[in-house]
């Protein structure tokens, strides 16, 4: 080990550093803090601003401690007079034709360039000729330019070219006329794309929702956890007298690293949508009319205690929080129903009983990375977890196989190994199946689907891929989740994973579909993944009949509900639908009853846990809309109202806590027991019959969040049609 | 005194089709290369040979050749490069362009020489854009000719060796000819240098050990091993071996490209080569290397030797050896105004102090001229030269910063008396007073 370790001097002061360490990374560790504009530690080296110059002993020259390696017996000086006066000089030429307009731009008060101009600037400028002024570029929506003030330190390159894949932004011309652009006109638009917004180390590429809306001093900085995919990437929100301003990312290296995606950054727009209910309304003679949450809670509770208990269906999509589910389970055990579920994407519930006790990722996000080969099967996953796509990349970038098989063929920006597609997803997991179990039979399950099925050379190639790896993944997405013949593609899946020695995985919809599995919001378990001694019915079931009353939670039921066709009139059918919602919808003004306002993920505070297993919570951020309430709370008083035992929580804490002392230990397991031979999907298994949602429909936020829904991928999809 | 020319790079001059392979072959031509296939040399001996001759770089930083050659991994088993730097732009330079023109094979067996010497048996010619006409057509006819007389491809007459050989044309950047933006170039990439180490020797082009020489310095290749390394160190004094390759522009007489010893005293290079000043004017100074050489006034410049250590003795540099005189009715303001518009124009802008620093410098020069000078002007102009000499990636910014520091040195009498006089130049002035 010795070998890898230099001694050399920072300062006067010794210091061991590991071989082939760059200068900035020793002395950022050790505090000395080196001015620098394009070094990040998550990029390339560019060695192009010149701003952390430094001396180093015996060097002729300045050196930049970003691009170069330590050495034994180096001394290095950061703050010598040739270091700073270097520093300096490279201060004094980023100026020149920087615009200096910080009173008018939104980086002011945060802006790199402003710091170190503090530190390293002079008072007056020397240069009194005429400044350069550069062109804005429109590329997109969601990131605003203001092209005379950038520094040309090209992170934003950097990070097209290296991190999204997708080299989009690129420099063109020569010296001074350099310029950052996209070489033809055109948005810049991958899923991570506005993480250039934080990279900027100046307000040449900001937030354009944001713009000129609010300064960084006066805002509040919120911690909270994003609820549109089942990453739960951490964030913060940046809040101004109770208000939502922006979204910056909050640094997790296990789950989101420093990187937001786009949808995580916008949403906050839909907080304030035109589309919010802003009090409870009742329908009466076919008529609406605003009525105060006393009496809305009163009819809510009257219509559930006075309804069939077998008739009462309560239905929630994978948004709500632990606490919410926790207490939609109670409320479902004190009325006497298991008529309860949050599935509203799942068509095939006919092996729930083999469901794992919450869906996994089989190993931890951070791990994907060091997987040797991976099968993506099902899944459109840059829109479905954009942060797991990354690390998809991630991995294929450090010599991992990565395999898809999908009915559709999706783009991906890196070398992918294999890819089948063309065909169903039982069709074309059942060769890989085959492949797999090669001369060896496969398991009775799986049989009467694989009979007479032979594997392609992709198929086979995917297969051999998995099993020389030493470390490997299957994962399910949610199209494979939604399909038709889920059953059929799970066994499948997860005989490929055992018969190749690969650990199995899937992705879930929503933020919180393992807490909702924990806390028993399903018909056939109750809380921790018991079974329940009678089976409530599904949302099929449920919808199919004529129920007294059934309560919706956060569920637009013209967008959310995949489960079944017509939900909206289904739905319209039922007695009374009370909906606990934050967003107004024409499908909710056909088929509900009473509509109770509910607060957006920002105005609630609560606990997701992600596909790995992480429990997350967080509070609430910014002051309800209206007069909408948390949902927990709403459910807490619902509860009190319909005295439910136990419902005196003071707040959501109290509904957590007493959730994880009743939960105590949980499998984690994804192993994956069917027992009865499955059948071959008969006309179900092809493409049309698949259902992907696309980026930015996720869910009701995103689907009202303007900025991303004027982007180019959000028009593409609503002109194919695709938005459910 | 007279001085023998066309020693090396130049020696099938005078011949009628001095570029044809018959040619080259009457004066000794292919004589080492097929000795190296006949396997009378080994790759050390060809280093040791090259570095005995004390040829230096004549790109422009006179690095020694042999050297450079000998930091190549010697038994690294990967596909390892030879680039041959014909991107000769630095302003006052037009030798390399002769080589390609009339003396190609000299070049071609150069490089067939230095590639095996450093194992490499892959190499490219990378040729300015602007040779297009005359210079790459010629370059192209005589690597063809190598290959039909069997001297250039797959185990070239048996002898086990491979060497192929291809023309690379350049789009016409001036920065293109820095190395390691002329790998970037040749990778397809925007010209920009990158941040060394790595050097090319480790990390050179697509990642492979590379060599980058210059034209010239490879076409001497040949006479070294023909001739022996006694011969060519002979030509010219110690430090400074062999013969160099001077184009010489401005007020002469008989401007032109000579091949002469190194050595050879300015002020007989100036009178016997090249006829004198340009009506017997008196000279004023010289930029004795190219654009990017310090200035030297004509009262130091008489008294230099043109080799590598007495130029630098004197504050400038052998440079690439592109000789600008210029007379006592040239406006120094007015020619380094030019000069800076250059490497404004020519600067990748990659890196701050240059990007930012270059058009400073111009526009400050512009505005003296303009007659809106302030005295401050001139102190600002060094220290902006001096924020930039030695604070960027490549030498493009020490390029343009040393003709301003010793434009300001020797003749910062001319600038003060424009900034004094609106815009006027001291040479205007001389003129009409002697009018």
């Amino acid at each position: 080990m010795s070998d890898d370790i230099v001694n050399i001097e920072v300062n006067g002061k010794p210091v061991e550093a590991r071989k082939g360490q760059m200068i900035i990374e020793v002395t950022d560790a050790m505090g000395a803090y080196v001015p620098r504009f394009c070094y990040h530690e998550k990029l390339s080296i560019a060695a192009n601003c010149r701003m952390c110059l430094i001396e180093v002993e015996k060097a002729p020259k300045p050196i930049p401690a970003c691009a170069t390696p330590v050495g034994e017996g180096m001394k290095i000086f950061t703050k010598s007079p040739k270091a700073i006066a270097a520093q300096k000089a490279t201060m004094e030429f980023l100026l020149i034709n920087h615009p200096l307009d910080c009173p008018i731009c939104d980086q002011g008060g945060e802006c790199e360039l402003q710091d170190l101009a503090m530190g390293y600037g002079r008072d007056i400028s020397r240069y009194n000729d005429q400044k350069r002024v550069v062109k804005d570029k429109d590329i997109g929506p969601l990131v605003s330019t203001d092209m005379t003030r950038c520094i040309h330190c090209t992170r934003c390159v950097r990070f097209g070219e290296e991190i999204s894949g997708k080299p989009q932004l690129g420099t063109t011309g020569r010296g001074e006329m350099m310029e950052i652009s996209t070489y033809v006109e055109q948005s810049v638009d991958h899923e991570l794309s506005a993480n250039i917004i934080d990279l900027c180390p100046v307000g040449a590429l900001n937030n354009k929702p944001y713009r000129y809306s609010a300064r960084a001093w006066e805002m509040v900085q919120r911690p909270t956890v994003s609820p549109h995919d089942c990453v739960g990437s951490n964030l913060y929100m940046h809040v101004l007298r109770g208000t939502v301003k922006r979204v910056v990312p909050r640094v997790n290296e296990a789950i989101n690293e420093t990187w937001l995606a786009d949808r995580d950054r916008f949403s906050y727009e839909a907080i304030y949508s035109d589309d919010r209910l802003i009090r409870p309304r009742i329908k009466e003679h076919g008529e609406w009319r605003d009525l105060d949450w006393e009496d809305a809670l009163s009819a809510a509770a009257e219509v559930l205690g006075n309804a069939d208990a077998e008739k009462v269906g309560l239905i929630a999509t994978p948004a709500l929080t632990v606490e919410e589910a926790h207490l939609l389970a109670q409320i479902a055990d004190h009325l006497g129903t298991a008529n309860i579920d949050h599935r509203v994407s799942r068509r095939d519930v006919s092996d729930q009983d083999d469901d794992p006790i919450y869906p996994s990722l089989g190993c931890r996000i951070a791990e994907i990375e060091t997987q040797d080969a991976i099968l993506v099967a099902g899944s459109n996953i840059r829109a479905e977890a954009p942060i797991i796509a990354h690390r998809l990349r991630k991995a294929a970038l450090a010599g991992a196989e990565v395999n898809f098989a999908n009915s559709a063929e999706y783009e991906y920006y890196f070398d992918v190994a294999n890819y089948v597609s063309g065909a169903g997803l039982v069709e074309l997991l059942a060769g890989i199946a085959v492949a797999a179990a090669g001369r060896k039979p496969l398991p009775d399950l799986v049989g009467a689907i694989c009979d007479g099925v032979k594997a392609n050379a992709t198929q086979k190639r995917i297969a051999a891929s998995l099993k020389k790896a030493d470390s490997a993944l299957v994962l399910l997405g949610n199209i494979a989740g939604r399909h038709l013949s889920y059953t059929a593609v799970r066994a499948l899946a997860s005989c490929i994973a055992d018969l190749t020695g690969a650990t199995f995985g899937s992705l879930s919809e929503g933020p919180n579909s393992a807490g909702a599995h924990l806390a028993g919001v399903l018909p056939n378990r109750t809380q921790g993944g018991e079974n329940r001694e009678a089976q409530g019915r599904d949302i099929a079931s449920m919808l199919s009949d004529t129920m007294d009353a059934v309560v919706l939670v956060n569920v637009e039921p013209d967008a959310d509900i995949h489960a079944i066709t017509d939900a909206v009139g289904k739905l319209a059918r039922q007695k009374f639908v009370v909906a606990l919602t934050p967003f107004v919808s024409a499908g909710l003004l056909e088929c509900a009853d009473l509509l109770l306002p509910t607060g957006t993920f920002a105005e609630t505070s609560g606990t997701y846990v992600n596909i790995e297993g992480t429990w997350q919570s967080f509070s609430g951020v910014a002051t309800p809309v209206g007069e909408a309430r948390p949902t927990w709370k709403v459910l807490r008083v619902i509860g009190n109202l319909i005295e439910a035992p136990g419902f005196d929580y003071v707040t959501s804490e109290d509904v957590r806590d007493e959730f994880v002392d009743q939960l105590g230990e949980v499998s984690t397991s994804n192993a994956y027991e069917g027992t009865a031979e499955i059948a071959k999907p008969n006309g179900d298994d092809t493409l049309a019959q698949e259902i992907d949602i696309p980026l930015y429909s996720v869910d009701s936020v995103v689907r009202r969040a303007t900025a991303l829904q004027l982007t180019d991928e959000a028009r593409r999809a609503s002109a194919k049609g695709d938005v459910q | 005194m007279a001085y023998e020319q066309n020693l090396v790079c130049f020696n099938t001059f005078g011949s009628d089709e001095s570029w044809t392979l018959a040619t080259y072959e009457k004066h000794g031509g292919y004589e080492s290369w097929r000795k190296i296939l006949a396997g009378d040399l080994n790759p050390g001996q060809i280093i040791d040979e090259v570095k005995a001759s004390g040829l230096r770089g004549r790109g422009g930083a006179g690095f020694p050749t042999g050297l450079k050659w000998s930091f190549m991994p010697r038994d690294a088993k990967v596909q390892k490069y030879l680039v041959c730097n014909s991107d000769e732009s630095e302003p006052g330079t037009c030798h390399d362009r002769e080589v390609l023109r009339y003396n190609p094979h000299a070049l071609v067996e150069g490089m067939a020489i230095a590639a095996y010497a450093m194992g490499a048996t892959v190499a490219y010619n990378y040729i300015r854009g602007e040779f297009m006409d005359e210079p790459v057509p010629r370059f192209e006819a005589a690597v063809k000719e190598a290959y039909d007389a069997g001297l250039l491809g797959h185990d070239i007459q048996g002898s086990g060796i491979d060497f192929d050989l291809h023309t690379f044309v350049g789009a016409g950047a001036y920065i293109c000819g820095e190395e390691t933006a002329l790998l970037e170039s040749l990778e397809g990439k925007q010209g920009r240098p990158r941040f060394k180490p790595p050097f090319p020797a480790g990390f050179g082009l697509y990642g492979k050990p590379t060599t980058i020489n210059n034209t010239q310095s490879l076409a001497s290749v040949p006479s070294i091993i023909r001739n022996g390394a006694a011969w060519f160190a002979g030509l010219g004094p110690e430090g400074s071996g062999g013969t160099a390759l001077f184009s010489v522009s401005g007020h002469v007489e008989k401007p032109g490209n000579y091949e002469l010893p190194m050595g050879i005293p300015f002020k007989d290079l100036l009178d016997d080569i090249c006829g004198g000043m340009l009506g017997g004017r008196k000279l004023k100074a010289v930029i004795p290397g190219g654009s990017s050489c310090k200035v030297l006034p004509a009262e130091i410049i008489m008294d230099c030797t043109m080799d590598y250590n007495s130029l630098q003795q004197a504050g400038s540099s052998f440079g690439t050896g592109a000789v600008m005189v210029m007379d006592e009715t040239t406006c120094m303001v007015k020619v380094l105004r030019r000069i800076s518009r250059f490497y404004m124009a020519e600067s990748c802008g990659q890196c701050t102090p240059c990007r930012e620093g270059t058009g400073w410098l111009y526009r400050m020069l512009s505005r003296i001229i303009d007659g809106k000078g302030e005295e401050a002007d001139l102190q600002k102009l060094v220290d902006v030269a001096n924020k930039i000499e030695g604070h960027t990636i490549c030498a493009l910014g020490d390029a343009a910063a040393w003709p301003v520091q010793s434009f300001l040195k020797h003749f910062h009498h001319e600038f003060e008396y424009m900034v004094r006089n609106n815009g006027r130049s001291i040479v205007d002035n001389a003129t009409q007073v002697a009018a």
